[in-house]
């Protein structure tokens, strides 16, 4: 069972439950509830004062580098998922190796935080 | 695969649902009973004896609300994002096991849902597919407090991430397994003599430390509310939300508190393993002792959701930049060291 | 019934990758493809690769997704803002698109008919016999992939972070 795909199953119709739950939930609310619209009532809350311009602002760059690197963390991180199950039987060996991977991402890190570039002003 | 398999498991994923909703409702009460606690006054007592059916008012008025849906170009994303945000929180139960074996009548039931072989990447998985939910939900509401909110809760759900699938790896290392119930049973061996003592937070507590936090951070719990953090931001994400969608993303959060404290006390705390397992099942019988080791298991979730809440009363919210700065100027470098010292160890004591 | 299983996602990813070129709202796309990637990783699956269909959707749907969706929340996108595509940008997708297909079907044309071998080893796909593979094997690509992430890390960081303070002897 433990190495067969047939493990996956239950997931499976764990998620078709979840949705269903969700669905139902958010189909029956809607239905429930009252409808009442109106021009001011469907305008986006801001504090009670006009809406100035539009909601879709571009917003600060360092969001998006935290995304990148972010992604370039994730996979480092994901190609230490094997060796440390295998730790145990490579040893001494092992270790050397991932001393040399893991020096990297810390020359990464490294630079990243010399460069200030996770500075929040 | 046979049809009893798919009828035991429809069951179980019934029941832990069941109890998934029974907890997270009763946590919306506990968390306003401890907060009354800890700032000493009453808190709710109204409904039903001692308020205990406040959880059940709260539902009914969250479904019987208007469900609202603000002047926005994205209607469907908008009913999308906590519609996929629930989902995923209720999904990661799948793979912990809540239990060992049960025998009822000859039959063995197993006590998870789902056991596959890289259980704990499908948590990180799931974990960051509920990243969109927050985002596509707080853009889609085009309202620019709540795309803040949004791109906040984001941006830190991921880089907490990181941290803690790095403070995983130094207890992957110890126990040689991606499986989660072969870590639970792992725990079940001797520390010090005491049999079903072999807990791991004993080998790995700065790694526990760091995942601890990175937990309260992937929960937006205080001290990491930040994305809804009412002083800038009204409500955060959800401001336009109402009716049950804003019930979804609020329930999802105490749903998530009571996995990621299960999560903790399988992973750190020996899941259902507890001291004289062996005892029990050799002078009492095996289903007895299961069911305490459900029962244990229990305790420790419940006592690591009443955590979080004591936490919230207790330490402020943090700013932004110290946010990103303890994610990954701390935590980071932290697990790593974790990680090589961890190695260190195996390799002096074998 | 793995046939019909097959089937299902094969035409799931069908389905998502072309709503992905199709739809015209960007955030649609992306979500859309993420869909394409969960049946991706289903095809992994039944082939039993259960590390790599986990680590495709944590890497492809749960990262790189992220990243895209920060993209298209920081251009602004706007109904009114889409402008009309010139012609010569059209053309040019078609032409690239239609020689990417060629390629594709020529490449596929040279594979021999895959015939499984008659014993499987099962745990093949698992992460203990990756992680051993990896680690002797390819022990040299591994140490590589760390210099490559090094380096994009580096490009990001240059890229986002613009130097506010000039050098002083250009002052």
């Amino acid at each position: 069972m433990e190495n067969s795909v047939v493990g996956y199953v239950p997931i499976l119709m764990q998620f078709v439950f979840a949705a269903g739950f969700v669905g139902a939930t958010i189909l029956i609310s809607h239905f429930i509830g009252p409808h009442r619209s109106s021009k001011t009532k469907d305008a986006n809350f801001e504090c009670g004062i006009e809406i100035h311009g539009n909601a879709r602002l571009p917003f600060s760059v360092k969001y998006f580098l935290v995304a990148i690197l972010f992604v370039l963390f994730d996979v480092e991180v994901i190609f230490l998922y094997p060796w440390a199950v295998n730790f145990r039987e490579m040893g001494m060996d092992g270790m050397l190796k991932m001393i040399l991977f893991m020096g990297m991402l810390l020359i990464g890190l490294y630079y990243i935080i010399k460069k200030k570039a996770l500075e929040w002003e | 695969m046979e049809t009893s398999f798919l009828i035991e498991k429809g069951i179980l994923i019934l029941v832990i649902w069941g109890i998934t909703m029974l907890i997270a409702l009763y946590s919306t009460f506990g968390e306003r009973v401890v907060a009354a606690y800890f700032q000493d006054r009453r808190g709710p007592n109204r409904a039903g004896p001692g308020g205990l059916l406040q959880p059940l008012a709260d539902g009914v008025k969250m479904f019987t609300k208007e469900d609202f849906i603000p002047n926005t170009p994205n209607k469907w994303l908008f009913i999308f994002g906590p519609a996929l945000f629930m989902t995923t929180a209720l999904l990661t139960s799948s793979v912990l096991p809540w239990g060992d074996k049960l025998n009822i009548f000859g039959y063995e039931v197993s006590l998870f849902v789902a056991d596959i072989n890289v259980a704990i990447l499908f948590i990180l998985g799931v974990i960051s597919i509920g990243v969109y939910g927050i985002m596509i939900g707080g853009w889609a509401s085009n309202n620019k407090f709540a795309l803040l909110g949004a791109v906040r809760a984001s941006s830190q759900m991921i880089s907490y991430e990181v941290a803690m699938g790095l403070s995983i790896i130094a207890l992957l290392m110890l126990s040689g397994t991606l499986s989660v119930r072969e870590i639970a049973a792992q725990q079940g061996g001797d520390f010090l003599g005491i049999s079903g003592m072999k807990w791991n937070i004993f080998y790995q507590p700065l790694g526990f430390l760091i995942f601890l936090v990175c937990a309260f951070a992937e929960t937006n719990r205080t001290p990491f509310d930040l994305p809804e953090c009412e002083a800038e931001l009204i409500g955060g994400y959800h401001t336009e939300y109402s009716s049950m969608k804003l019930g979804f993303f609020l329930f999802a959060e105490y749903i998530s508190m009571f996995i990621s404290s299960a999560i903790i006390a399988t992973l750190y705390f020996g899941g259902y393993n507890y001291p004289g397992v062996n005892w029990v099942a050799d002078h009492i019988g095996p289903n007895i002792a299961t069911i305490l080791g459900v029962v244990v298991l229990f305790a420790k979730i419940i006592f690591f959701i009443f955590f979080y809440m004591w936490v919230r009363w207790t330490l402020p919210r943090f700013r932004y930049d110290q946010l990103m700065n303890l994610g990954w100027k701390i935590l980071i470098p932290l697990a790593i060291a974790n990680i090589i010292i961890t190695g260190t160890a195996i390799l002096l004591l074998n | 019934m793995t046939f019909y299983i097959f089937l299902f996602l094969a035409a799931l990813a069908v389905f998502c990758g072309l709503m992905t070129v199709t739809s015209r709202n960007p955030v649609h796309s992306v979500i859309f493809l993420i869909g394409c990637f969960f049946a991706i990783a289903g095809h992994y699956l039944l082939l039993n690769a259960q590390f790599l269909a986990v680590v495709h959707i944590i890497v492809y749907a749960g990262a790189i997704m992220v990243l895209f969706l920060f993209t298209l929340m920081m251009m602004n996108l706007n109904e009114a803002s889409e402008g009309h595509k010139p012609a010569l940008a059209r053309i040019s997708a078609v032409v690239s698109a239609g020689l990417l297909l060629f390629i594709l079907i020529a490449a596929l044309k040279k594979t021999e008919p895959f015939a499984p071998p008659l014993t499987i080893d099962h745990s093949i796909g698992l992460v203990k016999a990756l992680g051993n593979t990896l680690l002797n094997e390819y022990l040299l690509p591994f140490e590589f992939v760390s210099i490559l992430l090094l380096s994009s890390m580096v490009g990001a960081v240059l890229i986002a972070k613009r130097d506010k303070s000039p050098k002083p002897e250009l002052e």
